[in-house]
């Protein structure tokens, strides 16, 4: 990005003013390495969001930002209730795309001796990749359950344990969601997808914690050096992507409709306060569920794996948060606490200490915000700040982002060489696809702890541990 | 993704291909099934969105790859049939699941004596 159109606020704030139809600022948080190499594609697209009726305060992206479709992937943009628009653009195709993390209660050299057995059995236990289906098959009535219920619906038909709840955003289960307004073709792409693990950047991996960097936080959130954790990345399915995909169809005519005029297609949107605004929140909030009730799924298959090949462990959420989404929340603007539509699209929420919404035993540090890396680095443990909170709406980065296109990946990597390199360096991947391995591979990807660190220094959060892989399910 | 072709039918078929390439080697994919596919949109551009949303839709639901597509379009109604066979791991190595097709870089139209058909697919 040309730094000449930006005016540099701070080292790491970067404002866009408002010209033409802009009707708020935008602010990219990031390093000066890291703005240098966005895409201008990043300056369009925030630059675009700003001019959307009903935002507030400033058009965000977070240091991780890229070029996405409508809104930047790393964008966040909150709305005003009434004078305020949803766009589905904004919250992205893979609906509460999230990561989660178990802690296990081993050690390093425990995992070491049962390395193979656990990659494994856990390669047979967690359906993985293009045309995998789940255990459990779900229709009608039951569909609806789990679309009302997310995570909480799985606990209660047993996959899962009470205590994980807390741990989930939204409780486990996002409230206002609404079947109805998730058509038939959605239910149908869920039917046999629930506790899958989906392809491309999703994974299963389990990590050790090789550095920790808030003593007090890492005590907070029960991690040691030298712990073994498990970290699950994945999202709502088909369900969510069907949802998206109609959502970007209607949004253009109800935009039309509504006389709101957009810079360009892919901003397509509806007011809040419309009916095709309230069809697709309620669809989109469907869709979190599902999500949550994936990733609960795929938490009980874990234990029962780790249960088999590693009885001593036992499994407890650490958090489970989100980064494709849009929430209802809380901030304050111009001194006053007011409601406002967030959308994250690859930003994680990151509330600060103190925050209601936290359990107990984290509100005094903050919220985990889990930040996934590739299959040869690093993935961290952050901490949400009460600067986050003011200068953010409470969101952080959410990865690494890629560097380079799949089809230039694949020339560049094979993905058995993918597979025998990371051995030699002690991390077994398994996956369905060799293909997928290569255009995973780990240097496809930016550096994940340059952007952790300019989430860091821009105040957004704090860097609690540092995971490294030691075996990666791949879809 | 692009689809080039000497008809708007014909883009349309290599842009089902593209789709097929995101996912698999296309001479991968044999022709064992096929199925059939209809869209009505306003304009050439929603045609091609709703043509690979439906393939994508197909895709995912029926767990199948296409190798090779049979369109027709005439004015805002696309009709096809689409030929392939259902998803072997082993041999397809599919390395990832298109969520659906954006707005974002769509476009088609005429270049020169032929027609273009392209958007950016997410994956």
């Amino acid at each position: 990005m040309d730094l000449s159109l930006l005016r540099r606020r701070s080292e790491f704030e970067w404002w866009i003013e408002p010209r033409g139809k802009m009707r708020v600022p935008g602010l990219l948080f990031a390093s000066e390495p890291l703005v240098r190499a966005m895409d201008h594609k990043v300056f369009e697209q925030v630059t675009n969001v700003a001019t959307l009726p009903g935002i507030r305060t400033a058009s965000m992206a977070m240091p991780d930002a890229h070029w996405g479709y409508g809104f930047a992937v790393g964008g966040v943009a909150a709305f005003d209730p009434d004078e305020g628009v949803v766009s589905a653009g904004g919250v992205g195709f893979d609906i509460s795309c999230g990561v989660r993390c178990l802690r296990t209660r081993l050690s390093r050299p425990d995992v070491e001796a049962r390395k193979k057995d656990l990659a494994d059995t856990l390669f047979r236990a967690i359906p993985a990749g293009v045309g995998s289906r789940g255990r459990i098959r779900l229709s009608g009535e039951e569909m609806d359950r789990m679309l009302r219920g997310g995570a909480r619906w799985a606990v209660e038909r047993g996959w899962g344990e009470r205590g994980d709840l807390e741990r989930v955003e939204e409780g486990g289960a996002m409230r206002d969601a609404r079947p109805e307004a998730v058509s038939d073709r959605a239910k149908a792409r869920m039917r046999d997808e629930v506790g899958t693990l989906g392809s491309g950047n999703h994974y299963l991996e389990v990590q050790e914690v090789a550095e920790v960097h808030d003593a007090a936080a890492a005590e907070a959130f029960g991690l040691r050096v030298g712990d073994v954790v498990v970290s699950i990345h994945c999202g709502s399915r088909g369900l969510g992507h069907q949802i998206g995909t109609e959502a970007l169809r209607e949004m253009l005519d109800a935009g039309r409709r509504h006389g709101i005029d957009l810079p360009d297609r892919e901003l397509a949107c509806a007011p809040v306060r419309s009916k095709e605004g309230e069809h697709y929140l309620g669809a989109m909030r469907a869709a979190i569920n599902v999500a949550l009730a994936n990733r609960q799924v795929l938490t009980h298959l874990t234990r029962e794996v780790f249960s088999s090949v590693l009885p001593e462990s036992d499994l407890t959420l650490l958090y489970d948060v989100s980064h494709n989404t849009c929430k209802v929340e809380t901030h304050e603007l111009d001194g006053k606490l007011r409601e406002v539509y967030v959308h994250r699209k690859g930003a994680t929420r990151a509330w600060g200490p103190g925050h209601p919404g936290l359990p107990d035993r984290l509100r005094p540090v903050g919220q985990p915000v889990l930040i996934g890396g590739t299959m040869g680095t690093s993935s961290w443990v952050l901490a949400g700040t009460e600067r986050g909170m003011k200068a953010s709406f409470g969101s952080a980065c959410h990865g690494a982002g890629r560097g380079m296109s799949r089809h230039q990946a694949l020339k560049q990597w094979n993905g058995k060489q993918v597979v025998a390199d990371l051995e030699a360096r002690g991390i077994l991947v398994r996956s369905p696809s060799l293909r997928g391995v290569a255009e995973e591979a780990p240097g496809a990807y930016k550096d994940v702890t340059e952007v952790v660190l300019a989430t860091e220094q821009a105040g957004l959060a704090r860097r609690v541990a540092k995971l490294l892989p030691i075996v990666t399910i791949k879809g | 993704m692009r689809g080039r072709g000497a008809t708007l039918a014909e883009a349309f078929a290599n842009a089902g291909r593209a789709l097929t390439a995101v996912v698999t080697e296309p001479d991968s994919v044999r022709e064992v099934l096929s199925v059939e596919i209809a869209c009505q949109a306003p304009d050439p551009e929603a045609l091609l969105f709703d043509w690979l949303n439906a393939l994508v839709f197909e895709m995912a639901t029926r767990r199948v790859l296409f190798a090779r597509y049979e369109v027709k379009v005439e004015g805002s109604s696309l009709a096809a049939r689409a030929f392939g066979e259902p998803v072997e791991v082993g041999r397809h190595q599919p390395a990832v699941e298109v969520k659906g097709a954006t707005w974002t870089g769509l476009r088609v139209a005429r270049e020169g004596r032929r027609w273009a058909a392209e958007c950016v697919v997410d994956v």
